[in-house]
């Protein structure tokens, strides 16, 4: 056993800390969330994090990337998350970037992934339907043989990023089973949707999109494609989760020692003290899980769900337990707009529903 | 980053296994196997078995010896033992005393004692807590007055486990009124057979007979069994309170726990006549348990590299202490729950299944999880000052 990140690694975090802590911090999500001609994100930003290797470090040397590991993205989206970053990370190179690398074959790899992990385009994965929960056994949204390729019809909600998206990774059944498909942003029907978390997605139309055979992925089977994304997703949720945790703890704490009521720090009252520390045991057993389901999303077997879900239910209930004890501590201030904690509140929740929410982990643990 | 254990902890976690399947001694078995409470005559025939074949001191330096075992083994060698059912090894001479003496006793102290506590000659328990001394141990007030080679003593102290089968009690004593209350304190090793020792052995809430006050009066303790400088033994007491804090993450006993939850389950039946594992209200109370398990496991591991390289645990033992004792009874709980009326039976073989007699008792004594070794609100407080800074009123 052996938890120590590599120097390369420690190096990594470090820089993206710096990015974070200089160039994206929390007002710079501020004013990208309230730019109400913008896109939420910025594409020079965008086209910075390939530069830096950030988009492409976790996919192997044979699909174009640098050969890291899924450890290597959890460990950029924790600092990502310190900060609020508005990039679509989770959506574009985790979600998007590892359907086509699982599911793709090598053009498909060179037309559509080498472009997104140079910063040139971004991903989405189309995954949840409106009006039900989503399962990768199975979903509303068809697709038919036509010609030399698919007719697609149904609809998806709360896709990721999916406003943005240069490509839309669509999941959609077959006679055949469960297939996954790219369309273009562009020849879908999409229209932008305003998310809790301020960041953006889309509510996508396929009526009638035709899709040719050459942008169907084929590599492996869809559903196993599927299943293991969303717990890369999963995992990668847990990984920003745990950078937004650490950050509302750490601003609580810093609140306590500085606010003052009754003519004293309010961080004297053993009530507060108690309740920052049963923050701080979360961040810490958040922080341990996060180690087993970010090594543990690469590995095939059962072990991979088991030790993802449990990392899952830890960021409903203790991430959670943060998110709402942060504002509570932070008094009626936290419930402002223009206090950060809020914005972190919010981003929480976004986590913790995507990929999977508490329910859907403990019954997928529990059926196991 | 790398979750596995090496071939030689794997290698080694087989032998231990083996081991103990071959050594446990049948009426220790059905025991473990009914998840019963070990008494401790029980608990020093493992004792015995254990040192005969070198492992019953594992932390212990290989001078004083230890078996010369790293970290991570010594953590399979526990987690073997728990897994396992094994009577848990009284900690008051092993894991208490035994490394304060190692590191403030004199030579005379460390030839005299040490040998006895490994082979389990000697029994030892431990006398802090008093009436009046809980959570607050520096208000004690049980006296200790020098009169020519000897200390006289007199007091009482309480929650002194198993005294009734010690050979030795150490107790914190007041030497000194001077200063802070702190300062007056020292550390005291006595023998149990001392005129004025008396024990009174009390029932705990699982009915079992672990706990007792021990009462002085006029007992005279000579002057060599001072342990550390006079005055002195408030810091003997504050290094072995981080000793303590490891030794209950209980995640072994925990994850057995729920494992017999899990068989529990399988052998209650709901009102549809299927056993309740088959319903998805238990299966995720369960799941809930070991998916935060996990969590908590995971946290003792990194504990673990940590002291593989060398560093002392540091106050964030406390968060092993604090979850530990927590899933400790929630396990208990749940297996109360699963049993439904059958959790009335009370130490009433016949009732209910074997694997279920000792349910009730240890739900009850259970309780005292979250009071032992420093209670969770006294974890709390310590990481609110020392790891998170917050200030003192």
């Amino acid at each position: 056993m052996d938890f120590d990140l590599s120097d390369d690694q420690k190096m990594l975090v470090k820089t993206v800390s710096d990015f974070g802590k200089k160039e994206s911090t929390v007002e710079r999500f501020r004013k990208l969330r309230d730019d109400a001609e913008g896109i939420g994100w910025d594409r020079a930003t965008w086209k910075k994090m390939g530069e830096l290797g950030w988009l492409s470090i976790p996919f192997p040397e044979e699909a174009g990337g640098l050969g890291g590991s899924f450890v290597d993205a959890a460990l950029i989206l924790e600092q990502l998350g310190k900060t609020l970053v508005p990039e679509p990370y989770l959506a574009s190179v985790v979600l998007g970037g590892h359907a086509l690398w699982l599911g793709g074959s090598a053009e498909q790899h060179e037309q559509l992934l080498q472009p997104m992990m140079e910063g040139d385009t971004t991903l989405a994965l189309a995954y949840a339907e409106p009006g039900i929960r989503f399962d990768p056994r199975c979903c509303a949204t068809t697709a038919k043989r036509e010609g030399d390729g698919w007719r697609l019809e149904g609809e998806k909600a709360f896709v990721q990023n999916g406003h943005a998206a240069d490509h839309l990774v669509i999941a959609a059944m077959s006679d055949e089973g469960m297939q996954l498909f790219v369309v273009d942003g562009a020849d879908v029907k999409r229209r932008t949707t305003k998310h809790i978390d301020g960041h953006r997605g889309a509510h996508v139309d396929l009526a009638g999109v035709v899709v040719p055979e050459s942008r169907r992925l084929v590599a492996r089977p869809a559903t196993e494609v599927l299943e293991r994304v969303l717990d890369f997703g999963a995992a990668a949720t847990v990984a920003e989760g745990l950078g937004v945790a650490f950050s509302m703890l750490w601003m609580t704490v810093e609140y306590l020692k500085t606010r003052e009521q009754f003519d004293v720090k309010i961080g004297t009252f053993q009530a507060l003290q108690h309740r920052a520390v049963e923050m701080f045991v979360e961040v810490e057993l958040l922080k341990s899980i996060n180690v087993e389901s970010m090594i543990r999303a690469s590995e095939e077997g059962p072990e991979r769900p088991a030790a993802i879900s449990a990392a899952k239910l830890q960021l409903a209930q203790g991430g959670q337990l943060v998110s709402r004890q942060a504002i509570q501590l932070h008094g009626g201030v936290g419930v402002t707009d223009e206090h950060d904690v809020g914005l972190y509140f919010k981003r929480m929740h976004a986590l913790v529903t995507l990929c999977g929410d508490e329910a859907a982990h403990v019954a997928r643990y529990a059926e196991s | 980053m790398d979750l596995s254990f090496s071939a030689e902890d794997e290698a080694f976690r087989t032998e231990v296994r083996t081991w103990i399947a071959d050594n446990m001694p049948p009426h220790l078995a059905a025991k473990a196997e009914a998840a019963g409470h070990f008494e401790m005559p029980e608990i020093m025939e493992w004792h015995r078995l254990l040192y005969s074949k070198g492992w019953v001191a594992p932390h212990w330096p290989k001078e004083f010896g230890g078996p010369g075992l790293s970290a991570t083994q010594r953590f399979i060698l526990s987690e073997e033992q728990e897994l396992a059912g094994a009577p848990p090894l009284s900690p008051f001479g092993l894991v208490m005393v035994a490394p304060l003496i190692m590191r403030f006793g004199t030579d005379e102290q460390k030839q005299r004692f040490l040998p006895k506590i490994l082979s389990g000659e000697e029994v030892w328990c431990q006398g802090y807590s008093e009436p009046g001394a809980g959570s607050d141990l520096a208000s004690l007030r049980t006296s200790a007055v020098l009169d020519g080679d000897h200390f006289v003593l007199n007091g009482q102290k309480t929650w002194t486990t198993y005294a009734q089968y010690a050979d030795w009690i150490f107790c914190l004593v007041r030497t000194s009124a001077e200063g802070k209350k702190q300062q007056g304190i020292s550390f005291l090793l006595i023998d149990m057979k001392t005129p004025g020792v008396e024990v009174k052995p009390m029932q705990t809430l699982g009915h079992t007979p672990a706990f007792c006050d021990t009462f002085f009066e006029n007992a005279r303790v000579p002057k060599e069994n001072l342990l550390g400088p006079l005055n002195g033994g408030w810091s003997l007491a504050k290094a072995l309170l981080g000793h303590e804090r490891t030794l209950v993450a209980a995640v072994g006993q925990t994850r057995r726990t729920l494992r017999l939850a899990r068989r529990i389950a399988e052998h209650q039946r709901g009102a549809d006549g299927k056993p309740l594992i088959e319903a998805p209200h238990w299966r995720e109370k369960l799941a809930r348990l070991e998916m935060r398990l996990r969590a908590h496991q995971m946290t003792n591991y990194r504990a673990l590299v940590e002291q593989q390289k060398g560093h002392h645990p540091g106050p964030e033992s406390s968060i092993l202490k604090l979850v530990g004792s927590i899933l400790v009874q929630e396990a208990d709980e749940l297996c109360m729950e699963l049993m439904g009326e059958a959790s009335l039976s009370w130490h009433d073989e016949g009732a209910v299944a074997p694997f279920e007699q000792w349910v009730g008792p240890a739900f009850c004594y259970d309780r005292a999880t979250t009071i032992y070794a420093g209670s969770n609100e006294i974890q709390k407080n310590i990481i609110a000052k020392l790891i998170l800074g917050l200030p003192s009123s």
